[in-house]
């Protein structure tokens, strides 16, 4: 009886204050056309600021990929220089055995020196010597000696061989060391740049692809000095941070989403996630030495331990992403599965997993793409440490890309500073490629309801 | 009046073996009270339909029915629900299989993102109630066929089934309610989300489907409750106020708000 009452005298008010409204409106008074008008401007300008931030940012964009790549790109083409050599079969190999241990033993150094002074035959003194031999690189033995290991025919030939060259040569051969400046503020002196000058007059000077680059690790040489040691540490270490954070992220997720109930203790659980997403990284850092390599004796400088560093630092992004992916599942699809009698489990792993499955992905390659590009927490578990082997697994001392480039970026010599930025190019390839793999998978489990 | 009103809503409710019955049933969410002491019976192979204004209460009834209120935080609930004279609510029924007992059918046709084929046989499956593949099929076909579906969809079974128009995705989500065998089914406001003629179909079919299933239907139509009902409750802000025959509520209501609401002096 009483509902009845009220519900009439609503009605009853409704109809006052529709009666006051009711004013005819003049829709082509000049009021109103100012008004659009001034409606349009906004919008335009709206626009203007909308193209115009893009373009900053394609800009930057431009300015980062030009800087990087100018300085960079000589780093993939080495400097080599052709040398006759003599593989004289007294200092390969004495006795004639053809035995490959002894072949391996024979000093190769020697025969490059003898070459070298072959072609330059008025270098007596013991310094000019010296400076002589940097024209080759000291990894140059290293290649004959292989050369010689798969082709034992070549003892007791003569042959026009190209040898790897040093640093400072390469950087002339690049233009990176100017001839014209004084002697004493160059690397290299005025002999030196005649000795350059007459072997690229004979034509035996020679920029080639550097393979090298990508198959070998760190050196202290430059021309030596690869990329590939710093790659496969990564990969180990994205393996461990993939396989830890990728399974506790998304359950975690999965179970503040879906089952969690909305008390006192679940929210402090999300406000803490959230603010472990915004810890600096060298915080994990420390955490990792503390927990990984002082009270669990972890081996130090693992990709082990830098993944499970790593792993902490990544959790909070693929724990909130996937938040997001899965509360974006309608909830209509949970209410059918349940509605038929699936147990709230077989409802999320059934539908609504797959469901927010591109969310959860584009979040973790996210978040791997982050822990990629990592530094600061590696540092302090020790992967700064300088490795000249190519890992063979996640136990064995290793160095990531950035930690590489932060190596090179630090080093002393000349031939680094590109070695940096083709590193850094390498590092920029490798998150293209997980971001262009993102948005394969987005596109690839996405499905339309 | 409101004695009228009050010996209408405890008088009506009983009838003889009911299908499933709700007694003193009183539901919280968090504070505040949504239904007040319902007292309802749904017979056995009829259809029976829950009418009343907006927020009366009568969807949150309808979801008592199979439990899926428990999915929602903060609600309480006190009373008894019965099936088939055993309490639903009781600590050793098993929600799963209560579910799989008493099928619902919601306001927007909510397919999975899957093949027509996989959304009618996710129920069988998830259950184990088949153990070919021919079985399977065979459930599938018949769902269909009951769900007046079969005939419109059979060529493309593999094709996705939110391809289909909203009326063939409401008549999907019946057959694949009704492809585990339940005993109820629960219709939420089934053709809310449909044109007339999406409508008409499933109205038939809930007709075809009375004489195997029992079925609760909420609908603000009451064109709709008339033509499809046997029985009709009234729901007023979270109380029944009025249960009976479906003719006699809508020619002779006994209460004064049923009258009002029917007549459209009010909802």
């Amino acid at each position: 009886m009483t509902d009845m009452a009220s519900l009439m005298e609503d009605r009853a008010a409704a109809k006052v204050i529709s009666d006051k409204v009711q004013k005819p409106v003049d829709w082509d008074s000049p009021k109103i056309a100012r008004n659009i008008k001034k409606r349009y401007a906004a919008e335009r300008r709206f626009k203007i600021y909308g193209l115009s931030a893009i373009g900053v940012a394609l800009l930057a964009l431009f300015v980062l990929a030009f800087s990087i790549g100018s300085k960079g790109y000589t780093a993939f083409f080495q400097t080599y220089v052709q040398l006759e050599i003599n593989f004289d079969p007294a200092e390969i190999d004495p006795n004639g055995t053809g035995d490959p241990a002894v072949i391996g033993k024979a000093n190769f150094d020697d025969l490059i020196k003898k070459a070298l002074l072959a072609r330059f035959p008025d270098v007596t003194d013991r310094r000019d010597k010296r400076d002589l031999y940097g024209v080759v690189s000291g990894g140059a033995s290293y290649d004959l000696r292989e050369r010689v290991m798969e082709n034992p025919n070549l003892i007791g030939q003569t042959r026009k061989i190209w040898l790897i060259s040093g640093d400072d040569f390469d950087m002339l051969n690049k233009g990176y060391i100017d001839a014209n400046v004084d002697e004493g503020s160059r690397r290299l002196n005025d002999k030196e740049i005649g000795w350059y000058d007459a072997l690229v007059s004979d034509g035996a000077v020679e920029k080639k692809f550097h393979s090298r680059f990508f198959t070998s690790g760190d050196s202290r040489e430059p021309e030596l000095a690869g990329i590939w040691g710093a790659a496969v540490g990564s990969f180990y270490t994205l393996l461990v941070t993939l396989f830890l954070s990728f399974p506790i992220g998304v359950l975690a997720a999965v179970y503040l989403e879906e089952f969690a109930p909305k008390n006192r203790f679940t929210t402090i659980v999300e406000v803490n996630i959230n603010n472990l997403a915004a810890v600096p990284s060298i915080v994990f850092g420390l955490l990792g030495l503390e927990v990984y390599l002082n009270v669990m004796h972890l081996p130090r400088s693992a990709p082990v331990v830098g993944g499970l560093t790593l792993a902490l630092m990544t959790l909070p992004t693929i724990i909130i992403a996937s938040r997001a992916a899965i509360k974006a599942v309608p909830p209509s699809i949970r209410q059918a599965a349940l509605g038929l009698g699936a147990s709230p489990v077989q409802t999320v792993t059934h539908h609504v997993l797959p469901l927010a499955m591109p969310g959860i992905l584009t979040g973790t390659i996210i978040g791997m793409a982050q822990a990629l590009g990592e530094t600061a927490p590696l540092l302090m578990i020790g992967m700064v440490a300088f490795i000249v082997d190519i890992p063979g697994g996640a136990l064995d001392p290793a160095t990531v890309l950035p930690v590489q480039i932060y190596l090179w970026a630090d080093s002393p010599e000349r031939a680094f500073v590109e070695k940096t930025s083709a590193a850094i190019m390498v590092l920029l390839a490798f998150l293209i490629l997980m971001n262009g793999l993102a948005v394969y998978l987005r596109k690839k489990f996405e499905r339309k309801w | 009046m409101a004695a009228v009103s009050q010996s209408a809503m405890t008088a009506e409710p009983s009838v003889a073996s009911p299908k499933m019955t709700a007694r003193d049933l009183n539901l919280f969410y968090s504070d505040n009270q949504a239904l007040f002491d319902v007292n309802l019976d749904i017979v056995e192979r009829q259809v029976t339909a829950l009418i009343g204004p907006s927020g009366c209460g009568k969807s949150t009834f309808l979801r008592c029915l199979n439990r899926m209120n428990d999915t929602i935080d903060g609600v309480t609930i006190n009373g008894k629900v019965t099936l088939d004279n055993r309490d639903i609510y009781d600590k050793h029924i098993d929600v799963v299989q209560l579910r799989a007992r008493i099928g619902m059918v919601f306001q927007k046709p909510n397919p999975f993102p899957k093949s027509i084929y996989d959304n009618v046989a996710y129920g069988p499956r998830i259950h184990g109630l088949v153990n070919s593949r021919d079985e399977l099929d065979e459930i599938v076909m018949t769902s269909l066929e009951r769900a007046g579906l079969l005939k419109e969809v059979k060529d493309r079974l593999q094709s996705p089934a939110t391809g289909l128009s909203g009326g063939q995705q409401q008549r999907l989500c019946i057959a694949r309610a009704v492809a585990v065998s339940p005993e109820v089914i629960l219709m939420d406001e089934p053709c809310s989300a449909l044109d007339p003629i999406a409508t008409a179909k499933v109205e038939e079919l809930i007709d075809e489907l009375r004489s195997n299933y029992t079925i609760v239907i909420v609908t603000h139509s009451m064109q709709q409750a008339a033509r499809v009902s046997q029985r009709t409750a009234f729901f007023h802000l979270g109380k029944l106020v009025e249960v009976g025959e479906t003719d006699q509520i809508f020619t002779n209501p006994k209460d004064e708000r049923t009258k009002g609401y029917i007549t459209g002096r009010f909802g």
